[in-house]
């Protein structure tokens, strides 16, 4: 099958900056500094349909004409490599294989908005990946594709790391733009969006890492070839999809948007382990409401798995079986939130741990009918937190209660987990 | 007190960034990295070379999961609970670790050799479960895996 993003890899060891230059890669960025102009750009980015993969899914190149140009003082351009949500390891598996798509993508998106400076904010963890970045900066720098003056077009541009710490929250947009000026990294309210006053109060520009190793491709093959990858005519391009928990053979697999869900579990990754029979999945990391069997012909594309009650997110499925309490697989989901909550906001920071409670309660045996209305009041009531943090958490809280309501009814009438002996 | 050319060499990351908090984070780590942990005295130094106040360096420190402003071990174990290892198993294998160790979750042995603390999902999850010592990642751990990463470590210390 075609690939866009992991094409250029070999076995076992990342590419060379000379394979990836001989097998197309940089031409992209040679096509738009010597025929495109910026608009150009980013009207093929518009045009190829492709949406954020960092979650939420946002039209890339919509969010870019966002930015505006007219602004007195530095823009910005920032990727986020913050990759935390339980889950998802997309970014790692692309990066320690091939950092070259991503610095092509963010000189063509900087070259695009007019931006001087871009950051790549990479989690703690990902030390790999962020040596693998460095040497691939230094590489393009000696070859011209990178600094000043590149290509002779007179664009200029440079690209510096910067390496966190470790906390869930520094993900968030705005609170990232916190970390990176060395804050406390809480969010920030919006309005102003980031693109209009971002880093350092300038223009800014937030990016997902697999969103901009994509925009290479686009502008190399146009747009119409981009959203043609797709598997249904709604979707556009190729998804990288990471896939955990009990399948067979777990795997980051690059497939067609729009996929059906059965097809990614059963086709590339081996199906169920042995022993094992499907019961539920997170469709797409840690904050999403589960999808049961009955979700098997979802077509994993943005639109359709928010119509079918959950969303795409990261693209990080995490499967589990026959065996698995969801109780307690939520419990975990929410003490995980309860956990890397900043604390900014009070329905996040006492909310998430009352939830915690009530879902320690059922999982031990304690739990009331009661408990069961409050907390589908908590999933109404988070949603008036400062970001999307509390929202998120209650997703797994949602699906539990409108996939297994049995299962919990279960732990209060027997008074114990059913799943343990 | 730090070495003269760790003085230097942060001065000049401070330098070349945009301004002199963004490279908090980096010089919090580089001190981390010499005392072992983030002292007290590493605070009140950190503030110095980034012309902050030791409040202020203190609300960074104890905001990032891997900035220890209490003294660790030699080697830090960070066993990942997040959803991923704990549908492989992540939450046994901490325990026994524990176990392995004769400490509880969160303590230091008493040899000062390591620290056993539970960690934020550390994007690796097809290779659950898995856990963190230094920059080191490692996959699909195992009990025995483990016993035997553990002998490695006390052999090279």
């Amino acid at each position: 099958m075609e690939q866009i993003l992991l094409r250029h890899n070999k076995p076992g060891r990342p590419v060379t900056f000379y394979e990836y230059s001989s097998e197309g890669g940089f031409v992209a960025l040679k096509k738009a500094l010597n025929t495109m102009s910026p608009d150009d750009v980013q009207q093929a980015v518009i045009d190829s349909g492709l949406r954020g993969r960092g979650g939420a899914g946002f039209p890339t190149g919509k969010k870019w004409s966002f930015v505006p140009r007219n602004l007195p003082g530095p823009r910005w351009l920032i990727c986020n490599c913050d990759e935390m949500e339980p889950g998802t390891y997309k970014d790692r598996v692309l990066l320690e294989a091939n950092p070259y798509s991503l610095v092509e993508g963010i000189v063509l998106a900087c070259y695009a908005i007019g931006v001087r400076h871009a950051f790549i904010f990479i989690r703690r963890g990902y030390e790999q990946a962020a040596a693998n970045l460095r040497r691939a900066i230094a590489e393009a720098t000696t070859a011209g594709l990178l600094g000043e003056n590149i290509l002779g077009s007179g664009f200029s541009c440079d690209i510096d790391l910067h390496i966190s710490a470790g906390r869930y929250i520094c993900g968030e947009e705005t609170a990232l733009m916190n970390a990176l000026e060395g804050k406390r990294a809480n969010p920030r309210a919006k309005p102003p969006f980031p693109a209009v006053k971002g880093l350092w109060g300038g223009p800014t520009v937030v990016n997902n890492v697999e969103s901009l190793a994509n925009i290479p491709s686009i502008i190399a093959n146009g747009p119409q070839w981009f959203k043609d990858t797709a598997a249904t005519p709604e979707a556009a391009g190729m998804k990288l999809f990471c896939v955990s928990g009990h399948v067979a053979s777990p795997a980051c697999v690059e497939l067609p948007l729009g996929m059906k869900l059965g097809e990614i579990i059963e086709g590339h990754c081996g199906g169920m382990r042995p022993g094992s029979t499907f019961k539920s999945c997170l469709p797409g990391g840690a904050s999403t409401p589960y999808f049961t069997r009955d979700h098997w012909d979802v077509p994993m594309d943005f639109d359709p798995v928010a119509k079918a009650g959950s969303r795409l997110g990261t693209g990080g499925i995490v499967v589990f079986d026959q065996h698995t309490c969801m109780v307690a697989v939520t419990l975990n989901l929410v003490r995980f939130y309860a956990r890397e909550s900043c604390g900014w906001c009070t329905p996040c920071r006492e909310g998430l741990p009352y939830v915690v409670h009530l879902l320690e309660l059922i999982e031990s045996g304690y739990g009331s009918a009661e408990h069961i209305a409050i907390l589908r009041e908590h999933v109404q009531h988070l949603n008036y937190s400062f970001c999307a943090l509390a929202p998120g958490a209650m997703g797994p809280v949602d699906g539990l209660l409108r996939h297994f309501e049995e299962e919990v009814r279960e732990h209060i009438v027997k008074g114990k987990c059913p799943c343990r002996n | 007190m730090i070495p003269e050319h760790m003085r230097h060499e942060l001065q000049s990351r401070i330098a070349a960034a945009v301004t002199n908090r963004e490279a908090a984070v980096d010089v919090m780590k580089t001190l981390q990295a010499h005392y072992g942990w983030l002292t007290d005295e590493a605070v009140i130094e950190a503030a110095g070379l980034l012309e902050l106040s030791p409040l202020q360096v203190e609300e960074l420190a104890t905001f990032y999961e891997m900035i220890y402003r209490r003294p660790v071990g030699r080697h830090v174990i960070h066993v990942c609970d997040s959803i991923s290892c704990w549908a492989m198993g992540g939450e046994s294998l901490l325990q026994n670790i524990a176990g392995l160790l004769g400490i509880k979750v969160g303590e230091t042995t008493p040899d000062g050799q390591f620290t056993l603390l539970p960690c934020c999902c550390l994007g690796n999850c097809g290779q659950a479960p898995t856990l963190m010592i230094g920059d080191a990642i490692f996959g699909a751990v195992t009990v025995e895996s483990a016993s035997e990463l553990l002998d490695k470590k006390r052999r090279d210390s």
